[in-house]
């Protein structure tokens, strides 16, 4: 074998013509077209682990919509005019959410550290009965106001993708932070700090 | 004579029977229904709550208050528009089904055009050079061999040189 196999190398240095450089191209060829190819399926694949619900909410920095929510454990209402001055975190949950049971201990931990600075912690039941919401409630335990939301109102108003949802109102009424999932009790203090030292500034 | 005219007229009566109760119930249709002009606007929205699904097609809750959202606004006299602004404000482009074309929602609109120009360019710059390049080297034999030839020369050469 190894006598035949110069063969072909002669043949090529004979017949003069450039060959390597051909099979060269065709290298190169493969490489231009799958280059593009390759590049545009990565960007496509970068996508592929997003959750098409987490986004940024609009509403960040602009006046977050009002509202008047009858309570869920206790009478009368709750009105966002009552409220306005104050650190406001709505946290849209529902008895029937998964990660809202997660995000409990961090709401109710929260909730007691900074109500006396005037923080209030307000629960909008989303997609949810009063007597589920109130199930939840008393299983799980806390004491923040709870409001319901008839025809999921409010919960448009703010642009809620599902539950849960928590955003903080800072004391000039706009809307200063959002998370979509469970929320962190490390993300409410850092935000609530925030939202409280921007209406000290002022 | 007569006989064609009568049918001539009869044609002309339907013709204008039946476009009078077309543009009828066009313009009924387009007034009153506010059932219809509902539905458009919730095809249009994406149901927040649901995979690809517009809040005209989802049973979920969330859409059907949407739906409600979108009946209370358009019976205070709200344009499809300003309700489609009012959902862009809270969900933003994400809630519209169709994004409008402008700014970076183009980019899906321009990289075919762009590619095919591309293409089209590349090719041609290929074709070009092959065409000067291969021309002025080889006078006698103007075509390469192919590779099914250069497979036979190659075997052909290989037989020659076997027996010696």
């Amino acid at each position: 074998m190894s006598t035949d196999a110069p063969s072909k190398e002669d043949v090529r240095e004979t017949d003069g013509a450039p060959e390597p450089p051909r099979r060269g191209n065709r290298g190169r060829t493969i490489a231009i077209v799958l280059a593009p190819v390759v590049l545009f399926a990565l960007l496509l694949a970068s996508g592929l682990g997003n959750d098409p619900h987490a986004l940024p909410s609009e509403l960040i920095g602009k006046p977050a919509p009002e509202f008047s929510l009858p309570r869920l454990d206790a009478g009368g209402t709750i009105d966002s005019a009552d409220l306005s001055g104050q650190v406001v975190v709505v946290n849209f949950w529902a008895s029937w959410c998964v990660p809202c049971r997660d995000e409990h201990p961090a709401l109710d931990e929260a909730w007691r550290r900074y109500r006396e600075r005037g923080v209030v912690v307000l629960g909008v039941s989303f997609e949810d009965t009063p007597e589920g919401a109130m199930d939840f409630r008393n299983e799980l335990g806390g004491d923040w106001p709870l409001a319901d939301d008839p025809g999921s109102e409010t919960a448009i108003a703010y642009g809620v993708f599902g539950v849960p949802e928590t955003f903080v109102i800072a004391p000039d009424g706009t809307v200063s932070a959002k998370t979509t999932g469970a929320v962190t009790y490390d993300w409410l203090t850092d935000e609530i700090e925030r939202a409280l030292r921007k209406g000290d500034v002022e | 004579m007569s006989a064609r005219t009568r049918s001539i007229a009869l044609i002309v009566g339907a013709v204008v029977v039946v476009g009078l109760a077309a543009l009828f119930a066009s313009a009924g249709s387009g007034r009153a229904s506010l059932a219809d002009r509902s539905h458009e606007i919730a095809a249009g929205l994406r149901c927040p709550v649901c995979q690809n699904l517009s809040v005209a097609d989802s049973p979920s809750g969330l859409a059907g208050e949407m739906r409600s959202e979108i009946a209370t606004r358009l019976r205070a006299g709200e344009s499809p528009e300003e309700i489609r602004a009012f959902f862009v404000d809270r969900y933003g482009e994400w809630i519209l089904l169709e994004p409008p074309k402008r700014g970076l929602n183009l980019v899906p609109w321009a990289v075919p055009i762009v590619a095919l120009i591309a293409g089209v360019a590349v090719w041609v710059m290929v074709v070009r050079r092959r065409g000067t390049g291969g021309e002025p080297e080889a006078p006698g034999s103007s075509e390469r061999p192919t590779a099914a030839e250069r497979e036979r020369i190659d075997r052909d050469l290989a037989d020659l040189q076997e027996p010696g």
